[in-house]
C-alpha cells in the first residue's frame, strides 16, 4: 500500500470513474435525488432536441398534416419531400446555400492557414520579437475599434458587395490562435529540437511533425472557424446590398423571421401550410452541415480545447 | 527554461555552420565579439526568421482590420461625411460626445444593456455550473458524453436559427400558442411582447450557450484529485460538505475568470440576437449600445455621432476589463493576464 505513489493513485481514481462504479466512500443517493436528477437531465435534453424534432418533422409534412396539427407538427403524419424538392430546384435558397458554402470553405481555409502559422510562429517564448508580436495580438482582445470605423474601412477598401467583406474582417480570431499556440507549446520539445539539429526547417517541422500531432485541436479550431463563417449573419447585412449575394443566414432571416414569401410557394388561399414546411426546410438546410461535421469533431472538444485554453 | 533556450541556440548555430561551409568564419567571430545584447538579437533574428515570417499574415490582417479601424475612430471627433472623407471632414472637437451624452436614446441603450447584463449574470451564469455538477455526478461515462454532445450542440447554431426555433415554439403560431388554443385558452405571442423580452432573450441565451458553458467547469471538476473526496469522506464529510469544501473551491478560479471576462463584455450583449428581434418588440425594450450605434450610424448616416457612442463603449469596456482584472489580483486570483 505504501508503495503507491501519487500519480498512480490519480490514475486508479480515473480508472475507477471510467468503470462507472461508485467509489466505496461515496454514499448512495436517495431515490428522490435520483429521480430529480433524471428529471432535470431529461428536461434539458428534451429542451434541445424537442424543437429540432418538430422543425424537421414539419418540414417533411404534407399540407394536410400541417393543417390538422394547426401549425408545427409533433405527431408524424403524411411524409413528403415536396418542400425540399422545391428548395433545391434552384432559386434563392439554392443560391444562398452555394454562397454560404463558398464563403465557409474559402474563409475556413484562409483562417486556418493564417492561424496555424501564427500560432506556431509564437510557440517558442524567447524567439525573436515574440513578446511584441504576442502583445499586438492580445491587445485586440481588450479593445475593439467598433462598428463604425470597421464599416468605413471595409467600404474604403472597396469591399462592399464582395465576398471578401464576409471573410477578411473576421478572418482570424486571436482566441483561436492562443488555443492553437497553447497546444503547440505543449508538444514535447525534445522531438522538435532533434528535428532542428537534423537540419529540418521550421516549415518542415510544422507540417511534418507538429501538425500531424495536433489533429484534434486543429479539427476543433477549423470547426470553430467554419461554424463562424456559416453562421455569420450581420456582416452580410452590413456589407452586402445585392440580394443575389446574400448568404443563407440572411435568406433564413427574411423567410422565417420576416415572413417574406419564398418565390414559387403557393401564396393564394390557404397557402400557409406549405409555406410553413418550406420555412422549416430552410431551417433544416441551415442546420444540416453543422450536424454533419459536429459529431466528427465533438469528441475532441475537451481534449483539444481545454488543454490549449488552460495552458494559454 | 533559459538554459534549454541557450543550448538550443548553440546547437542551431552549429547546425547552421555545418550547413553553410561557404560562410567565412570571420563573420561568426565578429558576431560573437559584438556586445552581448546586440549579438544575441541578431542571432535570434537569423535563427527565428521563419518563425517571425509565419506570424506576418496574421499580423497584417490584424493591422488592417483591427488597428486601422482604431485610428478610424478619429471620425468620432469630426462632422464626418462619406462624400468628403476622413481627411477633409471638419473637426468638431468633443461635440459628438456632448451630443451623445445628452441623448436620451443613448441612455436608454445604456440602461437596457446594463439591465440585460445584470439579469443574465443572475439567471444565466449559474446554469452551466449546476449542469456541470449534475453531469459530473453521473456514473455512466457513455450517458455523460451523450448528454454533453447534445447540450453543446445549440452553441453551434446561428442566432438567426435560434430565434427562428424560438419563434416556432413561443411565437404567435408556435407550439405553445398551438397547444394553448387546442385547450381552449388564448394564444400568446411571447416573441413580440416587450414586457417579457428580458426573459425571452435570457432563455434564448441559456438554450444556445448554457450547455457549451459547462465544458470549462467539467474540465475544472475533472482536475480535482479524487483523493480529496475520499479523505473528506473518511473524515465524515457528507456529500454537501464535500461539495462545499472540495468541489466549489476547485471551481473558484474558473468562476472568477469567467466573471472577469463577462464584466469586460458587460457592454456587448447579444448584438445579433437583439437586432434580429428589434423589429418584433420595438426599440424601447431591445435597444442596446451596439444596436444604437448601428441604427444611428449605418442606418441614419450620423457617422461621427455613432462613432462617438461606439468609442465611449470601447473605452468603458477596456476600463471594465482592466478594473476587473485588478480586482482579481487583489483577491489573489491569477486573472486573465498577469503583470509579467
Amino acid at each position: 500500500m505504501s508503495t503507491i505513489t501519487k500519480p498512480a493513485a490519480t490514475v486508479s481514481a480515473a480508472v475507477r470513474r471510467n468503470k462507472s462504479s461508485r467509489p466505496a466512500w461515496e454514499e448512495e443517493p436517495g431515490p428522490a435525488a435520483k429521480i430529480g436528477k433524471a428529471a432535470v437531465l431529461t428536461l434539458v435534453v428534451l429542451a434541445v432536441l424537442g424543437p429540432l424534432y418538430s422543425i424537421v418533422l414539419t418540414s417533411l409534412s404534407s399540407q394536410a398534416t400541417i393543417t390538422s396539427a394547426g401549425g408545427m407538427v409533433i405527431v408524424p403524419g403524411e411524409i413528403t419531400l415536396d418542400a425540399y424538392r422545391q428548395i433545391i430546384s434552384g432559386g434563392v435558397v439554392t443560391r444562398a446555400v452555394l454562397v454560404s458554402v463558398g464563403v465557409t470553405a474559402v474563409g475556413t481555409l484562409l483562417s486556418m492557414v493564417v492561424s496555424v502559422l501564427c500560432a506556431y510562429g509564437l510557440s517558442r517564448p524567447g524567439s525573436f520579437a515574440h513578446t511584441p508580436i504576442l502583445f499586438t495580438l492580445l491587445l485586440t482582445m481588450f479593445f475593439s475599434a467598433g462598428m463604425i470605423p470597421a464599416f468605413l474601412l471595409v467600404s474604403g477598401l472597396g469591399l462592399i458587395n464582395t465576398y471578401w467583406a464576409l471573410i477578411l474582417p473576421g478572418a482570424i480570431s486571436v482566441f483561436n490562435i492562443i488555443i492553437l499556440r497553447g497546444f503547440f507549446m505543449g508538444i514535447d520539445r525534445g522531438i522538435l529540437d532533434s528535428a532542428r539539429i537534423d537540419g529540418a526547417s521550421e516549415w518542415r517541422i510544422l507540417f511534418q511533425i507538429v501538425l500531424p500531432m495536433s489533429k484534434a485541436v486543429t479539427a476543433v479550431i477549423a470547426l470553430f472557424y467554419g461554424v463562424g463563417y456559416w453562421n455569420a449573419f450581420f456582416n452580410a447585412v452590413l456589407y452586402i446590398n445585392d440580394s443575389a449575394m446574400n448568404p443563407l443566414q440572411v435568406v433564413l432571416r427574411s423567410y422565417v423571421l420576416q415572413g417574406v414569401m419564398i418565390p414559387g410557394q403557393i401564396a393564394v388561399g390557404q397557402g400557409a401550410a406549405p409555406s410553413l414546411a418550406l420555412q422549416m426546410a430552410v431551417i433544416v438546410v441551415a442546420v444540416v452541415p453543422i450536424l454533419m461535421v459536429y459529431p466528427l469533431v465533438q469528441k475532441h472538444f475537451t481534449k483539444g480545447v481545454m488543454i490549449g485554453a488552460v495552458k494559454g | 527554461m533559459t538554459t534549454s533556450e541557450s543550448t538550443l541556440a548553440a546547437s542551431r548555430v552549429q547546425a547552421r555552420a555545418g550547413h553553410s561551409p561557404g560562410r567565412p568564419d570571420g563573420a561568426r567571430q565578429a558576431d560573437l565579439s559584438m556586445t552581448r545584447k546586440k549579438a544575441s538579437l541578431r542571432i535570434r533574428l537569423r535563427r527565428d526568421k521563419s518563425l517571425v515570417l509565419m506570424t506576418l499574415p496574421a499580423i497584417a490582417l490584424l493591422l488592417v482590420f483591427a488597428y486601422v479601424p482604431m485610428l478610424g475612430n478619429v471620425v468620432a471627433f469630426q462632422d464626418y461625411s462619406p462624400f468628403v472623407g476622413i481627411p477633409d471632414s471638419p473637426f468638431v472637437g468633443l461635440d459628438n460626445f456632448t451630443r451623445v451624452l445628452g441623448d436620451q436614446g443613448f441612455w436608454l441603450a445604456v440602461s437596457n444593456t446594463l439591465v440585460i447584463t445584470a439579469f443574465q449574470l443572475v439567471f444565466f451564469f449559474p446554469v452551466p455550473i449546476v449542469l456541470a455538477l449534475l453531469l459530473n455526478s453521473l456514473l455512466s461515462p457513455a450517458l455523460r458524453s451523450t448528454i454533453q454532445a447534445i447540450v453543446y450542440l445549440p452553441h453551434f447554431f446561428s442566432w438567426v436559427l435560434v430565434v427562428s426555433v424560438f419563434q416556432q415554439v413561443l411565437g404567435g403560431a408556435g407550439l405553445l400558442s398551438q397547444s394553448l388554443r387546442a385547450h381552449g385558452w388564448q394564444a400568446m405571442d411571447i416573441m413580440t411582447n416587450p414586457d417579457t423580452f428580458l426573459f425571452l432573450i435570457t432563455s434564448q441565451a441559456i438554450w444556445k450557450d448554457a450547455g457549451w458553458g459547462i465544458i470549462v467547469f467539467l474540465a475544472a471538476l475533472s482536475a480535482i484529485d479524487q483523493e480529496q473526496y475520499e479523505a473528506a469522506a473518511v473524515d465524515g464529510a457528507n456529500r454537501w460538505h464535500r461539495m462545499w469544501h472540495v468541489t466549489l473551491p476547485a471551481l473558484r478560479g474558473v468562476v472568477i475568470l469567467l466573471l472577469i471576462l463577462r464584466l469586460g463584455d458587460a457592454l456587448s450583449v447579444g448584438f445579433e440576437q437583439l437586432i434580429l428581434q428589434r423589429d418584433a418588440v420595438g426599440a424601447q425594450a431591445s435597444e442596446v449600445l451596439d444596436t444604437f450605434v448601428y441604427y444611428t450610424g449605418v442606418r441614419n448616416g450620423d457617422w461621427g455621432y455613432a462613432a462617438a457612442a461606439g468609442l465611449i463603449k470601447g473605452v468603458v469596456s477596456l476600463a471594465l476589463i482592466l478594473g476587473a482584472n485588478k480586482l482579481a489580483h487583489l483577491f489573489g486570483e491569477s486573472g486573465v493576464y498577469s503583470k509579467s
